[in-house]
């Protein structure tokens, strides 16, 4: 069954769990600028956002990418980043409607979610499951679950 | 490791900005933060110093842990001398400047010196450098914060900031980062603008990489998180109320400082508490607060995001506070409302938005302002000072116009500036100052909590609730039960809070989460991220060490045991009401005992023993 990540805002309070997470998982340090999971704040609003790669289907950056670098990942359906092909063009990045795919100019290569193989860490480690990894067909199932405990029983 | 072991030292004299080694020696003495900042000060500046002259040195320092997934590891604390009491001054702040300091690449900056004219520092990893800030001189933190973020075109950068306040020489200034979180006692941020030092800019993209045994910290790390989650204060209470859950249950108590400590219970106080916050206000049905929010790496996310009512007095012209910022937590509520006996929500909010705006330590202001009521109401001072302002108690237009005239230092804004010790003494009234060694009085009234009244005459930076919080054993029962009226052993208890606060202060994490952990919780922490072993056994040595030093460090400053001690009102006269009804603060019953645990003189000076136990430095 294919799963994932499913992002509540109104559950976040901003804390960058989620950001360590993935930069430790990924480059092995607490790094919130490494990060491809960034939690935005809308200060005035008192709003935290969390905001990552969707793993379109037919994405954007897969089929902008001139070397094949991005692949789908059968197991999980997230859309990987080949490191030994990718060239650092950065063509992805401007074909990406959402930004969610980015360059690393230390490492001259494009980053972007992978899901972490199927275990994402920011799920893991969001202390108030804003971020939680479901069931791909049924991302809707808690904002169902919440109307459905609003319907009035004892009319009708 | 966990230390990035680099140290950058500001010399604002000279202008310049030059890297040196941490000095691991003390690191592991002192851990990092409080501890070891305390240490490089005590080192470097004469205590006896005058705390806005050149000669005195200001340290922003993170600890081991800050910059880590280890919950609340974001935090920083500023040590300098207080131009408020004298003493040592450390005041910790969240936020997220601390771990961005750390994750470009420092563990701390020392700044030295006066800057001729005004400046501020701008950090991108290692790169440091003074840039002129005549243009940002006379704005508030706000206005600094936009600023620079546009000049800088990066909205990822971090700023710490004085405001207008401290320009003028307030002495209880604030250092705010993050535009609503604050190193907020004892006037850190004065000292910071008598350098001429505006702000601090980071942008760190390093990251914090160096922890000792990542996977054993990361299931330590994973434990912490689980027994914070699943306790009832850390899991349930602060989240949903904020630090404002206290409003209520320290009211019933009887321990709620209320006009300038007069009585220990305040009529208003279920207006302005944590609950009164989620009600839906009159005007557009919405509540005050907007929802919680979260330091670094905090799990626990006690930090309130509120509005204003817009039809409220004081923003209906001000469109500008119309939007979300920092609310109101239990300390801040206590003293701009309780103390000066005002119930208006709104107001409060307000008046918590300017002090964050311009830089004022609400716990002081609000406190002064108190301390100016009782002034005014016993007649020592009247409306020829205050510019035709009816400065009572329960006056929420007072209460505002006064928070105006303190973030500018204009008019009588001057007066309450000098903070409520030596604006007592000018009007000659000094025993109506709530203070000790200077400082004013946090929310707890120590007639009702007798181990606050020890903690406050032993606080090393003046009354301050954060230096040893028996609130957590004498009222929640955590991590045991002691009767709150009862004086008899609680020089253990303060004692034993003393030495582990400075432990859990210098480690980078928040003293919040001891409502849940203990040292066995933190140790194992610390102990896979840093070199060395680190039992909790050693933790409560650093944090005695840390205490015996800043004694050392107050004393060398000209302070004496005499200076352990409490305002008359609280030694004499008794609480009007609650169960503390009768009773007064038993400090002497206390004290000789403190002392005595200490290794401590019987007029509270360390004695050689005590010294060679602890290797405090001559």
């Amino acid at each position: 069954m294919l799963k994932s990540l499913n992002i509540d805002p109104g559950k976040c309070t901003g804390c960058l769990q989620c950001e360590m997470a993935c930069s430790l998982e990924n480059e092995g340090v607490f790094n919130t600028a490494k990060s491809r999971i960034k939690v935005f704040t809308f200060h005035e609003e008192g709003r935290f956002v969390p905001y990552t790669c969707t793993q379109c289907d037919e994405a954007w950056c897969m089929q902008a990418c001139p070397v094949d670098a991005i692949v789908i990942n059968a197991a999980t359906g997230s859309k990987d980043v080949k490191n030994d092909l990718c060239v650092g063009c950065k063509v992805c990045t401007i074909a990406c409607p959402f930004g969610t795919i980015n360059y690393n100019a230390d490492s001259g290569k494009v980053v972007k979610c992978d899901l972490c193989g199927g275990d994402p860490q920011c799920a893991s480690a969001c202390p108030t499951d804003a971020i939680t990894y479901v069931d791909a067909n049924a991302t809707g199932l808690d904002k169902m679950r919440q109307w459905a405990g609003k319907t009035d029983n004892a009319g009708a | 490791m966990a230390w990035t072991r680099q140290v950058l030292r500001v010399n604002l004299t000279e202008g310049t900005c030059i890297p040196e080694p941490l000095n691991m020696d003390w690191a592991n003495q002192y851990l990092g933060q409080r501890g070891l900042a305390t240490r490089y000060l005590f080192e470097e500046i004469d205590p006896a110093c005058d705390a806005l002259g050149a000669d005195n040195k200001m340290i922003m320092a993170t600890g081991p842990l800050t910059g880590t997934m280890a919950s609340t590891g974001g935090r920083y604390s500023v040590i300098t001398k207080s131009p408020l009491t004298g003493a040592i001054a450390c005041s910790n702040s969240g936020g997220f400047f601390g771990a961005e300091l750390k994750n470009a690449g420092w563990d701390m900056i020392i700044f030295e010196g006066k800057s001729p004219a005004p400046v501020y520092l701008s950090i991108e990893n290692d790169q440091a450098r003074l840039v002129s800030a005549d243009d940002l001189w006379g704005k508030s933190c706000w206005e600094t914060d936009e600023i620079l973020h546009a000049r800088h075109q990066d909205p990822q950068m971090r700023i710490a900031v004085v405001g207008r306040s401290a320009e003028q020489g307030c002495l209880y200034s604030s250092v705010i980062n993050d535009m609503h979180r604050a190193a907020g006692r004892s006037g850190v941020g004065t000292v910071m603008a008598s350098k001429n030092l505006k702000a601090v800019t980071v942008r760190g993209t390093m990251g914090v990489g160096n922890i000792l045994d990542p996977a054993r910290f990361m299931e330590t790390v994973a434990a912490g998180k689980k027994v914070l989650a699943e306790n009832a204060v850390t899991g349930e209470g602060l989240p949903a109320l904020g630090t404002q859950v206290l409003m209520n249950v320290i009211n019933e108590v009887g321990a709620m400082p209320t006009r300038n400590m007069q009585e220990v219970q305040f009529e208003g106080a279920h207006k302005i508490s944590g609950e009164a916050m989620l009600e839906p206000r009159e005007s557009d049905g919405k509540p005050n607060l907007t929802r919680n929010g979260g330091c670094f790496a905090c799990t626990i996310a006690c930090g309130r995001i509120s509005t204003i009512d817009r039809e409220h007095f004081s923003v209906k012209e001000k469109p500008q506070y119309w939007g979300n910022s920092g609310g109101l937590e239990y300390e801040a509520a206590w003293a701009l409302g309780s103390d000066t006996g005002i119930d208006d929500l709104d107001a409060l909010t307000y008046v918590n938005f300017i002090c964050n705006e311009d830089g004022m330590d609400p716990i002081s202001f609000g406190a002064t302002v108190a301390a100016a009521m009782e002034l005014f109401e016993v007649g020592a001072i009247n409306t020829s000072h205050t510019d035709g302002v009816e400065l009572k108690f329960g006056n929420a237009q007072a209460l505002c116009w006064a928070v105006e005239q303190s973030a500018t230092g204009t008019g009588f804004g001057a007066d309450l500036n000098l903070g409520s010790k030596r604006l007592c003494e000018k009007y000659g009234r000094p025993e109506l100052s709530m203070t000790v060694k200077g400082q004013e009085f946090p929310a707890y009234d120590p007639r009702g909590i007798q181990g606050m009244g020890l903690t406050y005459a032993t606080s090393n930076r003046g009354a301050c609730h954060l230096r040893s919080y028996t609130v957590s054993s004498e009222i929640l029962g955590v991590p045991e039960k002691t009767d709150p009226l009862e004086s008899d052993g609680k020089a253990g208890l303060v004692k034993a809070f003393q030495d582990a606060t400075a432990a859990v202060d210098s480690a980078g994490l928040c003293v919040f989460t001891t409502f849940a952990w203990t040292l066995d919780d933190i140790a194992p922490q610390i102990d896979a991220a840093c070199d060395g072993d680190w039992s909790p056994e050693r933790l409560v040595e650093v944090g005695e060490r840390i205490w015996q030093l800043e004694r050392d460090f107050n004393l060398k400053a000209g302070m004496t045991g005499a200076d352990d001690t409490l305002p008359d009102r609280l030694l004499k006269d008794a609480a009007k009401s609650g169960p503390a009804k009768g009773k007064v603060c038993e400090l002497d019953n206390m004290l000789p005992e403190y002392y005595q645990l200490r290794g401590w003189t019987a007029d509270g000076q360390l004695t050689a023993e005590t010294r060679s136990k602890f290797g405090l430095p001559s």
